[in-house]
């Protein structure tokens, strides 16, 4: 181990990533590989035409147990838990009093219970938070004894069915549990590449045996954070942190759609008032909308968007270089009064400003599962 | 000709008081694949250690620094179409521009090939 490693937790397949060549730098307190020989821009490419395994056994894997537990996490979260139907996943954040967001997640009824996924930079403070709010007769559990991967990209689906008969029926957002090569897993259709594809949750001790197993498949390569950064962002996909944070709520950050009716109309959440006025009215000052530079420079996080006269009108919060895009690609927040598709706006990228343009997201087109309909 | 490196990564390919620049394999293969370079402009003056260009990779901006002081005499606007020359010829065709150097006596500091493979075997 390196002393660059000291004091960095590692994920149980740490030592696989060596194996692979995988370059490792800090994330979130984790040694995590950026990337592999393949490099940022083979990985994204080949996500986006066959498949790519991600470990992100770094994000938080939780277990609330007990009666109602749907009802009580409705008190913190926007999202329709209580009509969520078993083995089904759903999208959804926690706020604060102010409506800002606390981590965006995933949550999943299960048979007995409820399971989900927060962000690894998050985990302590949401389990920190929950712990505050939970009342006695639940339990919450965070599991720390198994990894996480996903496995995303066109071929994904027909890859993992090699092992899994059936998996590749699945809805999108549903879940399910299943032996990959006799190993129990939590086998989950979602992911963060805008591609088709599963997380699979594996116990730790096994996690490098069914990886291996994933990878000696000729259609899969291993992807580092580098180009699970670029498909998130071409698939229009939020980073916590950056794209949504404590100081954006909901209906800025352009996730209104993660809050159904039902609360709406019922509200009993943080920040219930704030978000539900805003959603309902359209009155924000600012809101996440994509942006396009029409030349070859990227705009990275923090660049300064401004309209002709040189006002700051806004703020980049993710941008980089799109491969399947072939070209820059970005998003951020501009004022509303900016935010129509199609509006021209600057970017201050060093001493340049740049031509932009207010565009339409997801910037490369979205290809989860459907099941096909019968006709 | 004399090709020298900096501890920055770039090498300057001098002939007389004329320097070329580009970046060197080592620096091109850490930064992976290179999507676009702002390079600078004809008739602008550096000083040595001056941010010049910029690199950009699909996950990161790095600056360049030049290597001396001087005024840009050209620049390569092959790059602008085709910044990926950089990662297949870092020494060749993806150099970034040329100046014309104020003080040769700043080369002084600089490595030698031999030098430079020593420096970064020390970063290995």
């Amino acid at each position: 181990m390196s002393a660059k490693d000291q004091g960095l937790l590692k994920t149980p397949l740490f030592s696989l990533h060596n194996d692979l060549g995988g370059k490792m730098v800090p994330f979130a307190g984790y040694s995590m590989p950026v990337q592999y020989p393949l490099g940022v821009m083979g990985e994204h490419n080949h996500c986006r035409e066959k498949a790519g395994l991600f470990d992100v056994s770094h994000m938080g894997q939780v277990v609330i147990k007990g009666n109602g537990a749907d009802e009580w996490l409705e008190t913190l979260v926007p999202g329709n838990i209580l009509d969520l139907k078993e083995n089904s996943i759903r999208y959804t954040t926690f706020t604060n009093e102010e409506g800002g967001i606390l981590d965006d997640l995933m949550i999943t009824r299960r048979d007995d219970d409820i399971f989900m996924v927060v962000n690894a930079a998050c985990k302590e403070q949401d389990i920190k938070h929950m712990l505050s709010h939970i009342p006695d007769h639940l339990e919450l559990i965070e599991i720390t004894d198994r990894a996480l991967v996903a496995l995303q990209g066109p071929e994904a689906a027909r890859v993992l069915a090699r092992f899994v008969d059936g998996v590749d029926e699945m809805p999108f957002m549903s879940y399910t549990e299943a032996e990959i090569n006799g190993v129990p897993c939590f086998i989950s259709r979602c992911g963060y590449t805008g591609e088709d594809g599963h997380e699979i949750s594996i116990p730790a001790d096994k996690a490098e045996q069914v990886c291996k197993t994933l990878l000696a498949e000729e259609e899969v390569e291993a992807i580092g954070l580098g180009a699970r950064d670029s498909l998130r962002l071409e698939a229009g996909l939020c980073l916590y942190g950056h794209d949504i944070t404590t100081e954006t709520t909901p209906a800025e950050g352009a996730i209104s759609w993660s809050i159904g009716k039902r609360r709406r109309e019922e509200g009993g959440f943080p920040g219930a008032e704030k978000i539900i006025h805003q959603i309902e009215s359209g009155d924000v000052d600012r809101l996440r909308i994509g942006i396009l530079p029409s030349g070859k420079a990227p705009a990275r996080e923090g660049a300064e968007i401004l309209d002709a006269n040189d006002n700051v009108i806004g703020v980049i919060t993710s941008g980089g270089f799109g491969p399947t895009f072939g070209g820059p690609v970005a998003m951020g927040y501009v004022q509303k009064s900016h935010s129509k598709v199609g509006t021209d706006v600057f970017l201050q990228v060093r001493k340049k400003k740049l031509e932009a343009t207010v565009a339409e997201m997801p910037f490369v087109k979205q290809r989860y599962y459907r099941k096909p309909k019968i006709t | 000709m004399t090709i020298y490196y900096s501890e920055d990564h770039e090498w300057i390919n001098v002939e007389g008081n004329s320097g070329t620049v580009g970046i060197t394999d080592y620096a091109q293969n850490a930064l992976g694949d290179i999507v676009f370079v702002e390079v600078p402009e004809v008739g602008d003056d550096f000083a040595k250690g001056d941010e010049v260009a910029v690199v950009e990779s699909v996950k990161a901006a790095s600056e360049i620094y030049s290597p001396v002081s001087g005024e840009i005499t050209a620049v390569n606007e092959e790059l602008e179409d085709n910044a990926a020359l950089v990662n297949t010829s870092p020494n060749g065709d993806g150099w970034f521009f040329k100046i014309s150097i104020s003080d040769s006596s700043e080369l002084e500091s600089l490595l030698d090939e031999a030098g430079y493979k020593n420096f970064i075997a020390g970063l290995e």
